[in-house]
């Protein structure tokens, strides 16, 4: 096993612990603890990807979250995930991952011949090139540009993942374990506070796992190291690593996504692979750190150019050496750290500084190992396709301006540091206003808007002194608030080397002749000369920049590219950068799972599931299910080879003519009490409701304020104050809710309560010319006769020991009956109601037959009462009293409901009797008329008549009222049907009502 | 996701409430004359502040509360909740 550039001693990696992997299809090996860039470079593999555009070769860039370049494709356990950052994915046995945006591979890319036509590849190619002619657009344009771009694919399987969600509460959210997090929650937590620590990384301790400092006569590793266990003991701590708060959003409430399985070859049964926490907390302390930015040079994207703080953390976690010949070029004095940590390992660096007499403890230390330094020296280009063979360097003037003789050096890394980026995402997400801060050229956090404290790095603040100081402080004071309790804890004495001032430099200027690529944002392949020609076009906006070049677009949303933008933006505008502005950050911080956001809400399990009483029976008798709302209810009981069709009408006609028992327990009921009862319902419903009497059902409309008819159902008085009400199925929690509505707000001197009562019965619809005869059965102490249990009657009855409530009402238009039990008593119900009528040859029913059977009667339901229209068009105008007011009538005086011409319910029936007419189509005067051709109505409900052996449907018809016996053509351009029909009455089967009253 | 304090539960988070629209407005009394202007203005006519607005939310999985709260439109601030039979401030 070759692992050439690992370090020996040097690192957190377990080296007992050996784990092999795959990249591009070749096998390496790496350590228990290594990321897969941190392994790939063990190995000397810096080539690892295609850029977005150019098809460039791309290495690593960053050591984290940072990462523009390292986008692989990944595969783990039969299942393939895109877009995965080789940086922050830890290794594990058997990993496999290849890399993106290149073809045939990434050694040779056929794409990369972008990269010689890139003079033709400028900033809004894409919208300057593809606009015409137009209809090229979705057939030629768009698949071309899709195949070329993009970076990795995303599967097609189905995610065999779980994701869990969690809601969480706490006083203190700490975002970053870095010496201002660490020293904040310990200070919080001693206070006794509830704390949250987040850590993206899987180890805790931030910057301290790197840097060279001491703390109380510690290593700040082990420092970290000694907090992190304090804290995981105690019970008022969560501490969490490879948790990413994503998102911070209203009223403290922030997101954050746990990976719990990544880091695993496969996800360990019983757990998710990632687990999304909603955390509400009291207080936010943001301490996310910074991150280093570049200085912009010549080819600055070659594998093998990277952030000088890159280049330290895979020297000092993973024990990697990023080259054996490196050129560090900065502008402050952190370039100087990882060159001190190369010359540790025995590697002689050379530095470049571009300014020309810092004096600094870092310096001087670096001096004293020998390290080569060039003051006033920049690196101009970095020279070498695949990787950095050598740079071209120049000393430059004061001004930064002019470039003295170029000169060529041998090296196989460059490393870069232009100083360093508070990471401001979620304190701006927070609404923060940030503002500029000169001393460090970046944005900080400005105004707390939410409950939120900026501390450390992310604040500006790069000293560790005075971090620690102000973390300790902040966690003391804030948690000191919250549990009324102060255990102070004393600041340790701190070891660190002073810093100069850094070099407010950050792009090297171009030398004379030479036209070399200088990258702005390394993911999206944005150049300096991008962002030249879109101020040129008259871009001003920095948010319109962004669209037009793709600056600070991809997936690591600029993290490393933003700030420079803005400064070249301010150099051509010559405006300073807080008048250019940054654009907003906007959550996610990093990219999240789709799975993680959706969480356990799949399949199934995306809604609830109800389930009547009777379900079981339902199953067992053959019954094929539908969706209605939240319920599932039986469409049909197949028999046979029965289809739906067939099935619904063997049903159907059965009720005809014997008798039919279907599952109505999904029905909306509400239970209304109150010595106002009568009143409310008087004002609720359009028709009158004062005289209902005792065991007496009626049949009631109810309206929006609108007029739009909201729902409709029969309404039975209990009792004196006691009143049952049925809704439909779907309207049933609406129904409510409008019921409270008025009854908290608007009417609350009246003295009602309502109560939803629908999952507390079971019920059964008993339909057909032979339903009372099996009544009598069912309770045969009872006076079930057309005297004794009258059209609209009500009684309660003892069905064999149980309680039941009869209803005799009707939706199918025969003579019917509605059985009620408690709901554990359903099934009992059912199977005596299918076992008494068995005689009567009784059959259950599913909803296609019963929308047949009401569609033919022309009962309206849901598919006529859809929110647009008035009892008018329903045919209901007969239930609006004209002496009561009620909610809604007001509104049926406008001059649209009014019309002569308005809307109304009609028949439609086929002129050959034969076709079906698709629901939704519409209705026209002349089939042949040019488009549009002007619509008269629309077919709400479809069915076979079984009375009249031919197609019926319902539809909503302008004029309606008049049009009876004219001939129109039905239209259904999605079906690519025209049918001639012929418009009826809506009471297609018994107009006179007698079957009810029999 | 807001955090709204039900006066009824305390503090809870805005998936447990439906919202409920403009709580300024008054619905007319029953059985009253009421011309074009005013009926619509009652039913359809509200104004899109931004800023401070009184509004109807219903604890819906919750205590079924209709609840008044002032909430500001642009910064989601909540400065009051009252009870439905509480006058708005």
């Amino acid at each position: 096993m070759s692992q050439g550039f690992r370090l020996e001693n040097v690192g957190l990696i377990n080296r007992n612990k050996n784990i092999s992997f795959k990249f591009n299809g070749k096998k390496y090996y790496g350590y228990e603890g290594d990321t897969l860039a941190s392994a790939l470079l063990a190995n000397g593999v810096h080539l690892v990807g295609r850029s977005f555009k150019y098809h460039r070769p791309r290495g690593f860039f960053g050591a984290g979250v940072d990462e523009p370049y390292a986008v692989v494709q990944l595969y783990r356990n039969g299942e393939t995930e895109p877009n995965i950052k080789a940086t922050e994915q830890e290794l594990f046995e058997g990993l496999e991952a290849k890399s993106v945006n290149c073809w045939p591979s990434v050694n040779f890319d056929v794409g990369a011949i972008n990269n010689f036509l890139k003079i033709f590849l400028p900033a809004g190619f894409y919208y300057k090139t593809f606009m015409w002619p137009k209809s090229f657009w979705y057939r030629i344009y768009e698949p071309f540009i899709r195949k070329a771009a993009g970076l990795g694919v995303a599967s097609t399987k189905h995610d065999n993942e779980r994701y869990e969600h969690k809601y969480e509460y706490c006083d203190l959210l700490i975002t970053g374990s870095g010496p201002s997090g660490l020293a904040s929650a310990y200070a919080a937590a001693k206070n006794g506070a509830r704390v949250i620590l987040a850590e993206d990384k899987p180890r805790f301790g931030g910057s301290l796992l790197t840097s060279d400092v001491n703390i109380g006569n510690q290593s700040g590793k082990d420092w970290a190291d000694s907090i992190i266990s304090e804290l995981k003991e105690m019970s008022n701590v969560v501490v969490k690593n490879r948790s990413q708060i994503f998102g911070y959003y209203d009223h403290n409430m922030l997101v954050m996504s746990e990976k719990v399985s990544d880091h695993l070859p496969q996800t360990k049964k019983y757990h998710p692979n990632k687990r999304l926490w909603y955390i509400r907390a009291k207080e936010v302390l943001i301490s996310s750190g910074s991150i280093e930015r570049p200085i912009v040079f010549g080819n600055n994207d070659t594998p093998g150019v990277m952030l000088s703080s890159a280049a330290k953390e895979y020297l000092k976690i993973y024990g990697v050496l990023v080259g054996r010949n490196p050129l560090v070029f900065t502008n402050n004095d952190s370039g100087y750290e990882t060159a001190i940590e190369f010359k540790k390992n025995g590697i002689n660096p050379i530095v470049l500084d571009s300014r020309k007499n810092p004096d600094s403890e870092i310096i001087d230390e670096a001096k004293n190992f020998g390290i080569d330094i060039k003051f006033s020296y920049v690196v101009v280009a970095a020279q070498g396709y695949k990787k950095v063979k050598s740079a071209d360097i120049a000393s430059i003037s004061e001004d930064k301006k002019q470039l003295g003789k170029i000169e060529n050096i041998e090296c196989d890394c460059i490393c870069v540091s232009g100083f360093w980026t508070p990471t401001i995402n979620l304190a701006s997400q927070s609404g923060n206003k940030t503002k500029f801060k000169e001393d460090i050229d970046a944005f900080v956090p400005g105004t707390s808007k939410q409950n939120e404290t900026t501390l450390g790095a992310a604040n500006g603040i790069f000293s560790l002194e005075e971090t620690l100081k102000t973390s300790l402080k902040a966690g003391n004071d804030l948690s000191k608030k919250i549990t009324k309790k102060e255990n102070k804890v004393s600041i340790p004495n701190v070891v660190e080397k002073k810093s100069s001032a850094h070099d407010k430099f950050w792009c090297v200027p171009l030398p004379k002749g030479k036209n070399y690529k200088r990258f702005l944002d390394f993911q999206n392949d944005v150049a300096v000369s991008d962002v030249e020609i879109a101020l040129r076009e008259g871009y001003r906006s920095i948010e319109h920049v962004k669209r037009y070049t793709t600056l600070g677009m991809a997936t690591d949303q600029g993290k490393t590219s933003n700030l420079n933008g803005l400064q070249l933006v301010s150099e051509i505008e010559n405006k300073v950068v807080p008048a250019v502005g940054h654009t907003t950050f906007r959550p996610p911080y990093t990219p999240i799972s789709i799975g993680a956001i959706v969480g356990r809400e799949v399949g199934k399990h995306s809604k609830p599931t109800r389930k009547s009483p009777m379900h079981s029976w339902h199953e067992k008798n053959n019954a094929v299910f539908v969706d209605a709302g939240v319920w599932l209810r039986p469409r049909y009981y197949k028999r046979g080879d029965e289809n739906l069709f067939e099935a619904s009408k063997r049903e159907a006609k059965n009720v005809r003519k014997n008798v039919g028992v279907c599952d109505v327990t999904t029905l909306g009921k509400i239970d209304i009490k109150g010595p106002d009862a009568a009143e409310f319902l008087n004002r609720v419903y359009t028709n009158a409701w004062l005289k209902l009497p005792v065991g007496k059902a009626r049949y009631g409309v109810m309206l929006r304020e609108d007029g739009i008819v909201m729902d409709d159902g029969t309404t039975t008085r209990i009792s004196e104050n006691h009143y049952h009400m049925t809704t439909t199925t779907a309207q049933a929690a609406n129904v409510l809710s409008h019921l409270e509505y008025y009854l908290q707000l608007v009417w609350p001197e009246l003295n009602v309560n309502v109560v939803s009562t629908t999952e507390q019965w079971a019920g059964a619809a008993i339909a057909g010319p032979k339903s009372r005869d099996l009544l009598k059965k069912l309770f045969p102490q009872e006076d079930v006769s057309k005297e004794g249990l009258p059209f609209m009657g009500y009684k309660e009855g003892d069905l064999f020991g149980i309680k039941a409530r009869i209803f005799r009402i009707s939706f199918s238009g025969e003579l019917a009956y509605e059985v009620n039990v408690e709901s554990d008593n359903g099934n009992f119900m059912w199977e005596k109601i299918i076992e008494l009528g068995e005689e009567f040859k009784i059959q259950p029913y599913g909803t296609e037959a019963l929308s047949t059977l009401r569609i033919e009667m022309g009962h309206v339901a849901g598919s006529e009462l859809d929110g647009r229209t008035i009892p008018y068009d329903n045919a209901l105008e007969g239930l609006v009293s004209k002496k009561k007011d009620f909610i809604g009538k007001r509104s049926l005086q406008r001059v649209a409901f009014v019309a002569e011409d308005r809307q109304r319910i009609v028949g439609v029936v086929p002129l050959d009797k034969k076709t079906s007419i698709p629901e939704g189509s519409h209705l026209v005067k002349d089939s042949n008329a040019p488009l549009p051709n002007p619509k008269l109505g629309y077919i709400s409900a479809s069915c076979w008549s079984v009375e009249h052996d031919n197609p019926f449907s319902l539809a909503i018809l302008k004029n309606g009222k008049n049009m009876i016996g004219e001939k129109l053509f039905v239209m259904s351009p999605l079906k690519n049907k025209v049918i001639p029909v012929e418009i009826v009455s809506s009471h297609y089967v018994d107009p006179k009502g007698e079957r009810v009253r029999s | 996701m807001l955090h709204i304090k039900c006066p009824h539960c305390g503090m809870r988070s805005q998936n447990e409430f439906s919202y409920g629209g403009d709580a300024s407005i008054k619905r007319p009394n029953l059985n009253k004359e009421i011309s074009d202007q005013d009926w619509d203005n009652f039913v359809y006519n509200r104004k899109s502040l931004r800023g401070k607005h009184w509004e109807l939310w219903q604890h819906l999985s919750g205590c079924r509360q209709w609840i008044k709260v002032e909430r500001d439109t642009a910064t989601h601030e909540i400065y009051y909740t009252l009870k439905a039979d509480e006058d708005i401030l």
